[in-house]
């Protein structure tokens, strides 16, 4: 059914990304940069070609398809496999004054990185954690291997509401006080999740090495996945509050960093709870106290 | 009376007509393919029922036949249908069933469960290769994904025949071997049906998902311990 002359709009999609693909060869750090190049001293020929690429972008954007139609969607996974593993990659080596938003996203934040992202993160963290267990307890005596199927629905509802309402509350934040004080960068709610979304990547290989029994390991993956995590994330969302009040600024980088070690910490005590020497019913228990921390902020 | 006589045979005046061989004809002739078709249609009313069952389960059988043996021809694609996916769909659910403590929140998968995930899965992934730009229709693929279930289902069974025997050591082994073996014959089988209605530079970012989803079939295939 692969017929090549099906006239389907992703031809002129290709066409934009990819000129947006050269253009990011050429732009060196931000979009504000990008406005001012145009004007002077660009060959007419040049000129032309970016101003259509500009207006079809722009007619792109504008487009307004209403919500409910597949045409909308289809934006937000107008993307392809170099992007997502730019992205990836992106979102696990922050480096001082590099904006993920500004770098990778580039006014196209997608939905595929997030969403995928987190159902790789939830089998990833299921799996493993039902594994190491298995690890843990090989050879005990009494010792009956279960599959705990369950836990696959509570990860889901842990980290999917973490990757899509904690973005939700961080945007409107940033929406309410771009509206007291004037900040020259603003984020759109897409963008919040696809950043969101990207910077759980790294909890993957992370939560793959939990597999181990051995404490000290978890706990240096899990400062290293915080340290890395946390840090894109800051970086990031600096721009948006830097010209707010110092609280303000405090305030919100602590509440992103405490969601995100919070998460962090919630999933290492209730998957990969140390095994007792009671039985299997401790890890439960372990489970109830920690598990309404994950959720209480969101 | 004439008129009438023309209305009634509407190509009577065609007879007459005689094309010379230096005339050039162009155009497809369509007009007797219908009415046999229809005819073909007639004759399914007329067979015993045992005959038109017997035909869907001859499609549903070859479609398994191009599962098994996955070269990229389009017919699991041209007529899909979906029985083929519930009855496999339903069979390894079934298979699933029995596993571990009963009523306990460490149990294994349930039957509800295991039809969730491979039908809430596939439409998921379907829809994901359609809005990445996928020329393949929306039930086609979610016909192409059940059928390949099938490796997937044959490694269930043959888990539950492997289990009866008590080492538990070599079954596990065997096991594995068995379950990985059909695992990577399911993605490698929907792959070549699936792929080649994406875009070139987009393939990987289907085969992904598709490769997650028969993961996590077979993990739940693999670690399924009946209840002593």
């Amino acid at each position: 059914m692969a017929s090549t002359k099906d006239p389907f709009e992703f031809q002129e999609f290709e066409e934009a990304g990819s000129l947006l693909e050269a253009d990011r060869d050429a732009v060196t750090i931000s979009i504000e940069d990008e406005k001012p190049r145009q004007a002077p001293g660009v060959s007419p020929d040049e000129e032309h070609l970016d101003s259509d690429d500009k207006t079809e972008l722009l007619s792109g954007q504008k487009k307004s398809t209403p919500f409910w139609t597949f045409e909308y969607y289809q934006r937000f996974f107008d993307i392809e496999t170099h992007h997502v593993k730019e992205r990836v990659i992106g979102s696990m080596l922050p480096w001082p004054g590099k904006n993920f938003i500004h770098i990778y996203l580039r006014r196209n934040p997608d939905l595929y990185g997030p969403f995928w992202i987190c159902t790789t993160l939830v089998f990833a963290i299921a799996i493993s954690g039902n594994l190491s267990k298995f690890l843990t307890s090989l050879g005990k005596s009494g010792y009956k291997y279960t599959p705990e199927f369950p836990k696959v629905t509570i990860a889901a509802t842990a980290i999917f509401s973490y990757a899509f309402l904690v973005p939700l509350a961080l945007w409107g934040f940033l929406l309410w006080r771009n509206n007291k004080i004037m900040n020259l960068v603003s984020y759109s709610f897409m963008e919040v999740v696809c950043v969101y979304g990207y910077s759980l990547s790294i909890y993957i290989p992370a939560v793959v090495v939990w597999i181990l029994p051995y404490e000290w390991l978890r706990w240096c993956s899990i400062v290293v996945a915080l340290c890395l995590s946390g840090s894109v994330l800051v970086l990031t969302f600096w721009p948006a509050v830097k010209d707010d009040h110092p609280k303000v600024i405090i305030a919100i980088m602590a509440a992103i960093l405490v969601l995100n070690s919070l998460l962090a910490v919630g999933c290492k005590a209730y998957f990969f709870s140390k095994p007792e020497p009671v039985g299997t019913v401790a890890p439960l228990n372990e489970g109830t106290k920690t598990m309404p921390a994950t959720l209480k902020p969101v | 009376m004439a008129a009438a006589d023309e209305s009634s045979r509407p190509f009577a005046g065609l007879s007459d007509v005689s094309i010379s061989g230096d005339i050039p004809v162009e155009g497809d002739i369509s007009v007797p393919v219908g009415p046999s078709r229809r005819d073909d249609e007639f004759s399914t009313l007329d067979e015993p029922v045992k005959e038109t069952i017997l035909r869907d389960l001859r499609a549903v059988g070859n479609k398994f036949i191009h599962v098994l043996y996955p070269k990229r021809s389009s017919a699991l694609l041209r007529d899909w249908d979906l029985w083929g996916p519930l009855l496999l769909c339903v069979t390894l659910a079934l298979l699933l069933q029995g596993g571990a403590a009963k009523g306990d929140d460490q149990s294994g998968p349930q039957f509800a469960e295991v039809f969730v995930i491979i039908w809430f899965g596939s439409i998921i992934i379907t829809l994901n290769s359609k809005l990445l730009g996928g020329t393949i229709s929306f039930f086609q693929s979610l016909c192409v994904l059940g059928y390949c279930i099938m490796p997937l289902t044959v490694a269930m069974a043959t888990c539950r025949i492997v289990l009866l025997v008590p080492n538990s050591l070599v079954s596990f082994v065997v096991r594995l071997v068995v379950v990985t073996a059909s695992f990577g014959w399911s993605t490698f089988a929907s792959t070549a049906f699936l792929a080649d209605s994406q875009p070139p530079n987009r393939k990987a970012l289907v085969v992904y998902p598709v490769f997650l989803f028969y993961f996590v079939i077979a993990w739940m295939i693999l670690t399924f311990t009946p209840t002593q």
